[in-house]
């Protein structure tokens, strides 16, 4: 994914608390802040996406033959979840 | 001596100045002695005379040198130079340049790695502003570590627990040998081409000060420089500070702390958005209560001549309003936000206000009250009030037609 290509999760939280926060003060119309409240959830949803998107891989890069490989791996026996 | 010319002093001189020049180890050599006839002109310079037992050596300190000083020099005191060996013509002595002093006492590896630290300060790596913000939520994080150590264990098991979902990619090297500051510097490089990593940790476990050589390397300190992602280093080590840890853009005292800082945990993350979704929908939802309330007040403050009927459609385009602001829970795209503006132009249109600055004018008795909706509810000679869209009118009733 390069960069710029989707809005970063950080910057998504930043516009979305500015929203937020527009929607809190006054000054706002009745529909400007429908628009506004629009906006916010789509970023809500992204957000929450972005949460969703990554996998839980764990891969170790290796150079193989001159070429950069990622292979799965595990760590001996297994992962200490309860520490 | 025949075949030999004559040479001037200067002819000698220049030879041998050549011949310590040419010489590698003399331009950069470390030598312990006694300070002696110590002298500090204006000039700022310093000139003293190294001496043991048996043997004394001239030195000459510049001042742009002699500046950065971390202690004061004394005759009597003994210390190690580091500096450059060369011949002063004019008085036709060799003599040590010195570039740095320590006190004597420290070992070897000590002072090269203290002349290492300050070149490198010199160069702009540890510098404050050069370091940059961890993300709040990598896409993948980089590990930069042994296979088999501890460290690597650590910081899985503390990622996971923050965080289960997140990915991770170990970039395998030695920590410790000869070989690990060049596998370190490797790996750091290689996870910074690979993409989609956002932020690295490279570290180890506790040990010796031995064990930390490999991060006390000007290779490693320079891979996590031009890293293009933040590092974190975690090399395990309280009392002294790394080379690494030092050029690295955060460190932390142990794999599992620097998986900490690199890794979030999810459930506040959620929670937050959660909050900020709430808070969100109540600001919208605080908004229609106000534009509800307020033509409320309007009709009846107004005592407008208005069938009941007039005010459930008002009622009824907020009521709409309100559906929008469910529907676009769900469903926030399309034409519905035109069809809101549309609703919103046409609750302003209907407004009381409005009415009465379209010409209409309401009657009322003086004070307020209900609207007068038939002439035969005032007799002549009452008084009533009008209302206008601008100010009102006191009058005094002069007929009565029956209606």
């Amino acid at each position: 994914m390069p960069e710029g290509e989707q809005l970063k999760f950080e910057e998504a939280l930043q516009k979305l608390e500015g929203i937020v926060r527009a929607l809190e003060g006054e000054g706002l119309t009745l529909e400007d802040s429908l628009a506004y409240y629009q906006e916010g959830i789509r970023l809500v949803r992204l957000c929450r996406q972005r949460l969703q998107e990554v996998e839980g891989k764990l891969q170790a890069l290796l150079v193989h033959e001159g070429e950069v490989v990622l292979k799965e791996i595990s760590l001996p026996g297994g992962e200490g979840y309860g520490a | 001596m025949s075949g030999q010319r004559v040479l001037a002093v200067r002819e000698l001189t220049a030879y041998l100045q050549r011949l310590i020049g040419n010489d590698g180890r003399l331009a950069n050599v470390w030598v312990k002695g006694e300070i002696s006839n110590l002298r500090r002109p204006v000039s700022g310079h310093l000139y003293f005379t190294l001496k043991d037992q048996v043997a004394a050596l001239r030195c000459v300190m510049f001042q742009g040198r002699s500046r950065n000083l971390s202690f004061r020099l004394q005759d009597g005191l003994e210390i190690i130079a580091r500096g450059q060996v060369a011949i002063y013509p004019r008085d036709g002595v060799y003599q040590l340049y010195v570039a740095e002093i320590f006190p004597a006492g420290m070992g070897m590896a000590s002072l090269a790695l203290q002349e290492l630290a300050a070149r490198l300060e010199r160069e702009g790596l540890f510098a404050a502003e050069r370091k940059r913000p961890l993300p709040l939520l990598p896409r993948r994080v980089g590990l930069v570590t042994s296979p088999s150590g501890a460290a690597l264990r650590d910081m899985v098991t503390v990622s996971r627990r923050r965080f289960p979902g997140i990915d991770l990619v170990l970039a395998p090297a030695t920590v410790q040998g000869d070989t690990a500051p060049l596998e370190l510097a490797r790996a750091l490089e290689l996870l910074g081409k690979l993409g989609g990593v956002d932020v690295i940790i490279i570290g180890r476990g506790g040990g010796s000060a031995e064990d930390l050589s490999a991060f006390n390397t000007e290779v490693v300190a320079r891979a996590i420089y031009a890293c293009p992602v933040p590092v974190i280093a975690a090399v395990g080590h309280e009392t002294d500070l790394t080379l690494a840890d030092r050029v690295a853009d955060r460190r932390a005292p142990t794999p599992s702390a620097a998986a900490e800082l690199a890794v979030p945990v999810k459930t506040e993350l959620e929670e937050r958005l959660d909050i900020l979704a709430a808070r969100a929908r109540r600001g919208v939802e605080h908004r229609l209560q106000m534009a509800r309330a307020r033509l409320e007040r309007l009709v009846k403050s107004r005592g407008m001549a208005q069938p009941q009927q007039e005010l459930y459609y008002r009622q009824q385009y907020l009521d709409g309003l309100e559906q929008r602001l469910l529907a676009s829970w769900q469903r926030h795209y399309g034409a519905r936000e035109q069809a809101l503006q549309l609703l919103t132009a046409r609750l302003e249109a209907a407004s009381p206000l409005a009415i009465l600055s379209r010409g209409y004018a309401v009657c009322r008795r003086p004070g307020g009250g209900p609207p007068i909706r038939h002439s035969l509810e005032v007799a002549p000679g009452e008084k009533v009030e009008v209302v206008l869209s601008q100010g009102r009118l006191q009058c005094q009733v002069d007929d009565v037609d029956g209606g």
